[in-house]
């Protein structure tokens, strides 16, 4: 087994004569994978070894398909940064007693949600101790070793891997019909009855098919992230938690107004914080998005527990967030896409989740491949199970109940003025003013909702819209 | 490292220090190229902030500097960029580029 473990970078398979710089000092030489002749026809090609590609790989092993899955980094996850919570349940029907065997970090039994002014935050703080037993709710992990396991698993079950192997095109027949896909390998042509593309936001793949605009600002997040080293023991103090429990905070309002949110989580040794924020909105700010990140550990509700971290990473990553009304078509003929790829990702406000939309995209990826090769109809009509698949479960399922949530977490008002007016309104609240008798909670609405101009009707407008996206 | 007591401030990191923290394959190609001649007649250039690895400098010349070297692969600098044919964007050559750890 040690042999297919894929948390090992290769260096066997280095085709490019590359050299290592950085902090990290690569790992033992040992070959990881063995050589794979590309040449061989397979059923499908999977393009991609993050939570998508690797869930349609296995779910297509198990099925007793061969498969070949591709991936461009040197392991699975070296490409991938998440912002915050990994939710597994969506792993219980493939692989029972994941929880045993899952690379965690921690897990999460505290979730709050903070909105906050330069000076000030109010938050909703939620924990549960039932989150911190099986089956548990939400983890953190790294995702050099999460997606690495995961892919670990469609190894394990028949799938071929290759890393360190770019996808730079799809090949059709005369007809149109995607037939395989180029790679950068010498001879690098690798046919296949199917692709299933899974090559994440940017998806070249999905791009060239038409599945996908080739770039639409608009309906993508800059995430950007610090892993900050502290002691465990310091991480369980500050945070009010156990050896590995751990807390997820997500907030709003302390991003200069760029539209986003910043987040906190801990890991077993470090503790992650950044901030996701429009692309558009981002680069006519012209701030430099580690400088919102830094705004974030310089909160005075944030920086007591960062004190003494250090630096142990620094990362960013694209996310697609334009929802159910930003997603394509999700097969053409000879090919379906998943995960980001397929904008997957869950932006709600009070929901963010990603990784377990890739998996649930990917397994049905993987079931309507298998049932289209097997009813010998592989067009974009024998591949409309997907879709169907999709929306009688949570991933597209929930991605259309809130197809307009997008827009309102967005929307200038819940960005840029209800985190002040909800923090003043706490001020007027909890701010004792002896020797003047306390103002009514009406007068105190009415004066926090002024001072942040937001009308009446506008409250109430919100208030219903939130009631019918939310609904 | 010194860290100031006070919960307001951090001590200041310089970017090479920020990107010393992550590891890069440098690959032999560019996997991206700029053509400074398209970003020399641009006002927005919304590259220049918005790249989280900081990898496109404004010349005195008026034109864009470009290093391949440290890049996350975001996609950034493509979908930000208003003017068509500037950027021409790639993924970095199987096995090169970043290696996130602990993304």
């Amino acid at each position: 087994m040690a042999d297919r473990r894929p948390d090992r970078p290769d260096r066997t398979l280095r085709p490019h004569g590359a050299r290592t710089r950085g902090s990290v000092a690569p790992a033992a030489a040992t070959p990881a994978y063995a050589p794979v002749d590309v040449d061989v026809d397979v059923d499908v090609v999977v393009v991609g070894a993050g939570p998508a590609g690797s869930a349609a790989a296995l779910a297509l092993a198990r099925a007793g398909r061969s498969v070949v899955l591709v991936e461009r980094g040197p392991f699975p996850g070296a490409k991938n940064v998440y912002g915050g919570v990994v939710y597994g349940r969506v792993l219980d029907s493939v692989i029972p007693g994941w929880q045993d065997e899952v690379p965690v970090e921690r897990w999460v039994v505290r979730r709050s949600t903070m909105v906050m002014t330069p000076s000030q935050s109010v938050s909703i703080d939620y924990r549960s101790e039932a989150w911190g037993a099986p089956p548990y709710n939400g983890m953190t992990t790294y995702r050099s070793r999460f997606d690495a396991w995961l892919a670990a698993r469609a190894i394990d079950a028949g799938a071929t891997l290759v890393p360190s192997t770019v996808a730079t095109g799809l090949l059709r027949d005369t007809a149109g019909r995607v037939t395989g896909i180029r790679t950068d390998r010498p001879d690098g042509d690798l046919t296949a009855r199917m692709v299933v593309a899974c090559d994440g936001v940017n998806s070249f793949l999905a791009k060239e098919a038409g599945l996908l605009p080739p770039a639409d600002a608009r309906h993508h997040t800059l995430g950007v992230k610090e892993v900050l080293a502290l002691p465990p023991e310091v991480i369980n103090e500050r945070f009010g938690v156990l050896s590995d429990q751990g807390v997820d905070i997500e907030m709003l309002g302390c991003t200069r107004g760029i539209p986003g949110g910043g987040f906190l989580y801990t890991n077993a040794e470090t503790v992650s914080v950044g901030v996701v924020v429009s692309l558009p909105e981002l680069a006519a700010s012209k701030v430099r998005p580690e400088e919102l990140v830094a705004d974030v550990k310089r909160h005075p509700s944030i920086a007591p527990y960062l004190r003494g971290a250090s630096l142990q990473e620094y990362s960013a990553h694209l996310i697609p967030e334009g929802g159910f009304d930003a997603m394509g078509p999700l097969a053409t003929d000879g090919m379906l896409v998943a995960g980001d790829a397929a904008s997957m990702t869950l932006a709600a406000g009070l929901w963010l989740e990603g990784v377990n939309f890739a998996i649930g995209s990917g397994l049905a990826a993987g079931r309507a491949a298998h049932q289209a090769l097997a009813a010998g109809d592989t067009s974009a009509r024998g591949l409309a199970s997907y879709r169907t698949d999709l929306e009688s479960q949570f991933v597209l399922a929930d991605h259309q109940r809130l197809r307009r949530a997008p827009g309102l977490v967005l929307s200038e008002r819940v960005q840029q003025r209800y985190p002040g007016l909800i923090c003043d309104l706490a001020d007027g609240l909890f701010t004792v003013t002896n020797p003047v008798p306390k103002p009514g909670l009406v007068r105190i609405a009415r004066r926090s909702a002024r001072r942040h101009g937001v009308s009446l009707a506008d409250l109430a407008r919100d208030t219903l819209r939130a009631a019918r996206v939310f609904r | 490292m010194t860290v100031v007591p006070d919960s307001g401030s951090w001590p200041k990191i310089s970017f090479e220090a920020r990107m010393a923290t992550v590891e890069f394959r440098v690959g032999a190609r560019p996997h991206i190229t700029v053509d400074g001649e398209i970003c020399r007649s641009c006002t927005t250039r919304a590259c220049v902030t918005a790249c989280p690895a900081n990898l496109f400098a404004p010349t005195a010349s008026g034109g864009i500097l470009f290093n391949y070297e440290e890049c996350f692969e975001c996609g950034t600098c493509y979908m930000v960029c208003n003017h068509e044919g500037a950027i021409r964007w790639t993924y970095p050559d199987g096995g090169t580029g970043v290696v996130f750890r602990r993304g």
